[in-house]
């Protein structure tokens, strides 16, 4: 592992311990309203300042990245077992199957990611609790993003159809389910993985773009989209920098998870 | 080849439009308001009226005319009335594509050029520096979301355009960089520089025509892309165009307009991957 990866890891490893020690870090809440100091700028009560509700940002920022933190990689998961199920199946049973996947794979991605993704959340209702919000806005990010994974997937087992290992295994009456599960899905494995950690910064910056349109994560529930969205507001950087915390806190982690992610590129190309 | 090529390409667009309506359709079925109209509460209305207009709507019930009539409609240019802008949604997408066409061109005109210009040069010079450089710039526009952009554009009063460029730029260059870097790694090209050929020969006669029909696919693919980020760049940079009016039609749940935008969206972006596919195989073509 090179310097930048392990420096990625220990970055990744921080948030995450910050993110999880939230509820010791800022024992007021994400919610909790200071009237008396509304956009008040960062101050040792108040360490990165207040949103214009007076809510504590520093609050908000450890919240919201639990929540994105937490969310994406469950997004990440679905898609990722949606790739494999959909297009490890077809490439698998090859012809017409893994011809049909790939056509509806090819009309999604012909989609742009953001059109399908406004389309999809105005399906649901906008009015819901915040609660519901999170989930809806993730679920729909892994229900809609499997189709690149799965694109590679179909590939991947279509090789593998035609493998020795499994010639042999069918030569030895080896069939159907038995060896789908036992022979071809432990040699998808690397690709999985590699698909689930790609989809991950994917997702958080999807998440980011709905929240900033506002069709995300519905307030007061703090995500690094609706934190984002403060930044409408700002006048100028230099005036208030505190206001790009979340921002610089979400290139970061993108930024580590990329350069994790070199190697598990090589395992998927 | 070419022609079957082409052939399977019209195909595509014409399922993706049947598929298209029939999903627009059934969208519009099962929005919420479906069946119902505000003249059933209009008193200057007969009895005998309100209960023709009743019967005409009941004719909708039955599916299978629905959707005939729908792609009938469809089919003759009618793609039904907003419902929260109460405006055809035909002259809707008359009167904004102009804006977002004009920005769309600008805005991959300049991703590209900038693009191919970092990457050729980076490849021309081979100086390690000036490699991670234009890598650190680029990945770092790749790890900020596309409506962080757009909303720096307005603070900084950058034009829409260059906000669309700056989000597709980093995707193109990559690309490019990658496929140059590859490309001067093969044997002919070492070859050629063992033979003495210089920089710019070897650039400009060996490297770029082979990687020319991988590039025209990006170009493909970069329409997508840009069409995608003309949503956030449109919306908050308040630039009237398809982006801003399939943001509003989301917030507003407007299915019908929405789920147009979507199918012709997907249109554009397929006629492009379909023209930069055929161009790609003329090109690959004439090599061979």
């Amino acid at each position: 592992m090179n310097l930048w990866r392990k420096l990625a890891c220990a970055v990744l490893a921080i948030v995450l311990c910050a993110a999880a020690a939230a509820n010791w870090l800022a024992p007021a809440g994400y919610a909790r309203q200071y009237r008396e100091a509304t956009s008040a700028p960062p101050s040792r009560a108040h360490w990165l300042g207040t949103d214009e509700l007076g809510r504590d940002r520093f609050a908000r920022v450890l919240y919201g990245t639990r929540i994105s933190l937490l969310l994406a990689p469950a997004a990440a998961l679905l898609s990722t077992l949606m790739a494999a199920l959909i297009g490890g199946l077809a490439g698998y049973l090859g012809g017409i199957w893994a011809r049909m996947a790939m056509a509806v794979t090819d009309l999604f991605l012909s989609l742009p990611w953001l059109f399908l993704l406004i389309t999809a959340r105005a399906l649901m209702p906008l009015n819901v609790s915040p609660l519901f919000s999170v989930m809806v806005t993730f679920l729909l990010l892994g229900l809609l993003g499997w189709t690149t994974a799965a694109r590679v997937l179909c590939t991947t087992a279509g090789s593998l159809r035609s493998a020795d290992f499994v010639r042999q295994a069918r030569a030895a009456g080896v069939r159907g389910q038995r060896l789908f599960w036992i022979h071809v899905m432990p040699n998808l494995k690397p690709v999985l993985y590699a698909q689930f950690w790609i989809s991950i910064p994917v997702f958080i910056l999807s998440e980011a773009n709905l929240g900033i349109l506002g069709l995300g994560v519905a307030e007061p529930m703090p995500s690094w989209g609706s934190l984002l969205k403060e930044l409408e507001g700002l006048v100028s950087v230099s005036e208030e920098p505190w206001k790009l915390v979340p921002l610089i806190l979400l290139v970061v982690v993108v930024m580590s998870f990329q350069l994790l992610l070199t190697r598990q590129d090589e395992v998927a190309a | 080849m070419l022609k079957a090529k082409i052939a399977g390409h019209a195909l595509a667009l014409v399922a993706t439009v049947l598929l298209g309506g029939v999903l627009s359709a059934t969208l519009v079925r099962l929005a919420p308001g479906f069946d119902v109209d505000e003249q059933d509460l209009d008193p200057h209305l007969s009895a005998e009226s309100a209960q023709a207009l009743r019967a005409a709507r009941r004719q909708d019930h039955n599916i299978l005319r629905f959707y005939f009539s729908y792609m009938n409609r469809a089919a003759h240019g009618d793609l039904g009335t907003s419902l929260a802008l109460g405006r055809p949604v035909r002259t809707l997408l008359r009167d904004r594509a102009p804006l977002t066409l004009r920005l769309l061109a600008l805005g991959l005109g300049l991703a590209w050029a900038a693009a191919l210009a970092l990457a050729l040069s980076a490849a021309w010079l081979r100086l390690s520096v000036y490699d991670a450089v234009s890598t650190l710039v680029s990945g770092t526009l790749l790890c900020l979301p596309a409506a962080v952009l757009a909303l720096l554009s307005v603070l900084w009063n950058v034009p829409g355009s260059l906000a669309i460029a700056l989000i597709v730029f980093p995707r193109i260059y990559r690309y490019a960089r990658n496929l140059l870097a590859k490309s001067y790694s093969l044997p002919y090209i070492v070859t050629a520089r063992a033979k003495g050929l210089g920089e710019g020969r070897i650039l400009f006669w060996h490297v770029v025509p082979g990687v020319a029909p991988q590039l025209l696919a990006v170009a493909g693919v970069s329409v997508s892309m840009a069409v995608g980020a003309a949503i956030p760049v449109e919306t908050l940079c308040g630039l009237a165009g398809v982006g801003q009016l399939a943001w509003q039609a989301a917030l507003a749940r407007d299915l019908p307009l929405l789920v147009n935008i979507t199918i012709l969206v997907t249109l554009v972006t397929l006629l492009a991957n379909s023209g930069a596919d055929v161009i790609g195989h003329m090109v690959r073509g004439q090599e061979s």
